[in-house]
């Protein structure tokens, strides 16, 4: 039972970077961007993350600092993808390029220090309730964040007038212009919101994960979130499914090692994007109509005048 | 000086004396570089008037209603609404004084409901509950039925249309923009639109109505200005004038007229189609149902139908780009070809023009020669020994060129430099310098200028005089019945027994299109004629 609850808590410990840098590219995917960058927008948030907790003790200014980072990351992909209109996938590869170079230079003060990690909530009563009170009452703030920032990214998609216009212009951002809605105001919004969330991700991992810095520490889990919005077909209640299922793979990775299970552990690292490949495989099978993804992801859009 | 506009002016405006124009434009302007799309245009439009704009792709019609719509900024000049300059920042400015507009290519989001549809092309003001609520009261009064909670992807393409007539509709218009409504639409589908248009009138708005079907115009217009090369023509009442009159406007001369060559005979079937069916392969596919006809040499067969019925799917599977299982659904020159490859099938004869110009007709980065080259290698003697016969190629340009006419701004350009109607020219004649034996055109005249239709439709013909069997896939049945000895129609994929042209009126193919099908009496007195 112990084993249990432990796994548990560190299946959901290991999903929330997921869910969060996940839920901030579904928005900017629906808008129509096609954001490659996670990967590197996540560990300039996480070394920023950590200095800023490290420089004031304080790990809402750490992640204060790690969300300005990630946004200040995605407004170099929003000035060359939208305002020049490059190739958003080759410009998305060379943010995350630069992600992890620049990562290793502002990190390199403080690899090594140590911080005191996110506290855990802790209700007198409730989260000494065996097995579940530490699972639903015993996390940290970032976990509880992760969960309402979903509810309401679907709330602001499906219920508001805004998330219809963010909705349209991944649809077809020709109408959109025709219509006169600001395609480029719209999602450069969506790709700060995007840039925000990896941004908290990344810094989630030093502030609350593991309490120190090392470069390269996301370890390919922007590209996870990535496929998990694939995974998710772009709605955000498979989101959250998702990323528990591909968080639950990477913990039970490392407990197949440790009971000794003959499965490579390196199959075992693949399996979220074989999951991806798969998901992607039967969507495309059972679709009757109409398209899964947003009609205009990756496309350049350049307004006339 | 309105008052001496109104004098020259043979439009019936005289009735509206001592009011102000309900919108006005004067020396509208739009400079994109040293290129003038709109030279200095005054339009008057009047309450309680339909008004015409024709023009020819190119001469400046989308810039104009563009800028009244507040989609551009003009670069000089004025647009006046009830007689005061008016600046639009947008579209959404535009729509709060009272203008809409129907787009063309419909400005429609595939995978959202028909009411999120419209409440994008609302201000929002209003809750969600309350414009589906107006929206289904809106679409009953006008007769443009529509449900709001189904994915747009699932329409038809009338019923697209519905959704941004109802969309700009409910936003109560003074003057509505309508950007050529009745492309897409049945002949029975464009009357009903009319019947709407009348109404809207009736109400005492403001119609301005692109289309370049003339007749059309004719019956439904009140007054027309023709644009030409950016400038403004003329403005007159095209019930006065002629389908040729206004063409010769348009145009800025005489168009050539096709003449089909007398005497033409038919010869052995060159193309046979038998039972063909072949599943979509993609989601918005249309399955082939049990096609079957055969074309003979010297003859043309035209193929009918609204866009999106087959005539895509038909044509891949004609042409190889997609294979049949069974050989003897396709015979070519009296081979069994379902299963060969495009190259094999262009060795027997067949050559092969898509709808698509761009992309599908010619790599658009490449030269003319290399676009040559890419269908003339099976064939043509353009490949020596695997090497390319750069001289060949570009003699094949050069000869195309030369008998149809094709403008250029250098000898061997790269396709998508071309225009349209010039690329087209060039696509179908390197087919045609192919001598082929049996030619499938799809749209051969789809956004080309009249005179290039001309030189198209007189190839086609002149092909078909020589012995070749032609096919022809046009959603312009002014154009099938111009050129085509019988016609068919496409409607989900099944294809309707051919009638004799001088059988097939606009009536009988507007059912077929719309998927009835005629008295059985009728249908067998037309195949047999």
């Amino acid at each position: 039972m112990e084993l249990v609850e432990a796994i548990v808590l560190s299946v959901l410990a290991a999903s929330t970077p997921l869910l969060i840098a996940a839920t901030g590219e579904l928005v900017t995917e629906r808008s129509g961007v096609l954001n490659l960058g996670v990967e590197g927008m996540m560990i300039v948030g996480a070394a920023c993350g950590f200095g800023g907790a490290w420089l004031t003790g304080s790990i809402f200014v750490g992640a204060l600092f790690g969300i300005v980072a990630g946004t200040l990351m995605s407004l170099i992909f929003a000035l060359m993808a939208l305002g020049l209109a490059v190739n958003q996938v080759a410009t998305g590869l060379a943010l995350t390029i630069l992600g992890v170079g620049l990562s290793g230079l502002i990190g390199a003060g403080f690899v090594g220090e140590r911080i005191t990690p996110a506290a855990h909530l802790h209700i007198p009563g409730l989260t000494d309730v065996p097995l579940v009170g530490r699972v639903l009452f015993g996390e940290d703030a970032f976990v509880y964040f992760s969960l309402a920032l979903i509810i309401g990214v679907w709330w602001f998609l499906y219920r508001t007038r805004a998330g219809l216009i963010l909705r349209a212009c991944g649809d077809n951002h020709v109408s959109a212009h025709a219509l006169g809605y600001p395609v480029l105001r719209i999602r450069t919004l969506a790709v700060m919101f995007g840039g925000a969330c990896a941004g908290l991700a990344g810094a989630y991992l030093p502030l609350a994960y593991t309490p120190f810095f090392i470069p390269g520490m996301t370890a390919g889990r922007g590209w996870i979130a990535l496929a998990l919005v694939v995974f998710a077909s772009w709605r955000p209640g498979r989101l959250v499914i998702g990323a528990y299922l591909f968080g639950a793979v990477t913990i039970l990775q490392l407990h197949a090692q440790g009971w000794g299970v003959g499965i490579p552990s390196q199959f075992m690292s693949a399996l979220p994007y074989l999951a991806t490949v798969i998901v992607l495989v039967l969507l495309s099978r059972a679709r009757t109509g109409g398209s899964t993804a947003p009609a205009a992801l990756g496309t350049v859009f350049v307004p006339d005048r | 000086m309105q008052a001496y506009q109104r004098m020259l002016d043979p439009t019936p405006n005289g009735l509206h004396s001592g009011e102000s124009p309900l919108l006005q434009t004067a020396g509208l302007t739009k400079r994109y570089g040293n290129f003038l799309a709109n030279d200095s245009i005054d339009i008057d439009i009047w309450p309680k008037e339909i008004h015409a704009l024709l023009g020819e792709n190119g001469a400046g019609k989308s810039t104009l209603v563009k800028a009244i719509y507040g989609l551009i900024q003009p670069s000089a000049g004025e647009i006046r609404w009830h007689g005061d300059r008016i600046v639009l920042s947008g579209p959404s400015e535009a729509r709060s004084r009272g203008i809409g507009m129907v787009f063309q290519h419909f400005s429609l989001f595939d995978n959202l409901t028909v009411a999120e549809n419209v409440a994008l092309g609302l201000d929002g003001k209003e809750s969600f509950k309350d414009m589906s609520a107006r929206l289904e009261q809106v679409s009953k009064t006008y007769g443009l039925p529509l449900d709001p909670r189904r994915e747009v992807w699932q329409l038809s393409v009338g019923e697209r249309q519905r959704i941004e007539i109802v969309r700009a509709l409910m936003q109560d218009p003074k003057f509505l923009i309508l950007d050529e409504p009745t492309a897409v639409l049945t002949p029975q589908e464009a009357d009903q639109l009319f019947i709407v248009l009348e109404r809207l009138k009736a109400e005492g708005r403001a119609i301005l109505y692109i289309s370049h079907k003339l007749e059309e115009v004719k019956r439904l217009c009140d007054t027309a200005t023709i644009l030409r090369g950016g400038k403004k023509i003329q403005t007159c009442n095209p019930r006065l004038e002629t389908a040729a009159s206004l063409a010769r406007m348009m145009v800025g001369g005489e168009i050539k007229e096709v003449k089909a060559a007398a005497g033409r005979q038919t010869t052995i079937p060159r193309l046979v189609v038998n039972d063909l069916s072949l599943p979509p392969d993609e989601a918005h596919g249309v399955r082939l149902e049990h096609i079957s006809f055969e074309l003979k040499g010297g003859e043309i067969l035209g193929i009918a139908g609204v866009a999106g019925n087959g005539q895509d799917e038909l044509f891949a599977a004609l042409s190889g780009e997609r294979l049949s299982k069974d050989p003897g659904t396709v015979v070519i020159e009296g081979i069994a070809a379902g299963h060969l490859s495009i190259t094999k099938r262009r060795k027997l004869g067949a050559a092969f023009v898509p709808e698509e110009r761009l992309g599908h007709g010619t790599a658009p980065r490449m030269k003319l020669s290399e676009n040559a080259l890419l269908t003339g290698h099976a064939a043509s003697g353009m490949v020596n020994h695997g090497f390319i016969d750069t001289a060949a190629t570009l003699k094949t340009v050069d000869k195309a060129t030369e008998t149809f006419d094709v403008r250029k701004a250098k000898r061997d350009p790269e396709a998508a430099s071309l225009s349209g109607g010039n690329l087209q020219k060039f696509i179908v004649g390197r087919e045609i310098l192919r001598n082929p034996a049996v030619l499938v055109v799809s749209q051969p005249t789809w956004g080309v200028d009249a005179g290039a239709a001309a030189v198209i439709r007189q190839a086609l013909l002149d092909l078909a005089t020589a012995g070749a069997a032609v096919l022809v896939t046009s959603q312009d049945l002014d154009e099938l019945a111009e050129i085509a000895d019988r016609i068919a129609v496409m409607f989900h994929g099944h294809l309707s027994e051919p009638l004799a042209t001088r059988d097939a009126t606009r009536e009988k193919l507007g059912l077929l299109m719309g998927g009835s099908s005629l008295e059985p009496k009728e249908a067998a007195h037309a195949v047999g004629a």
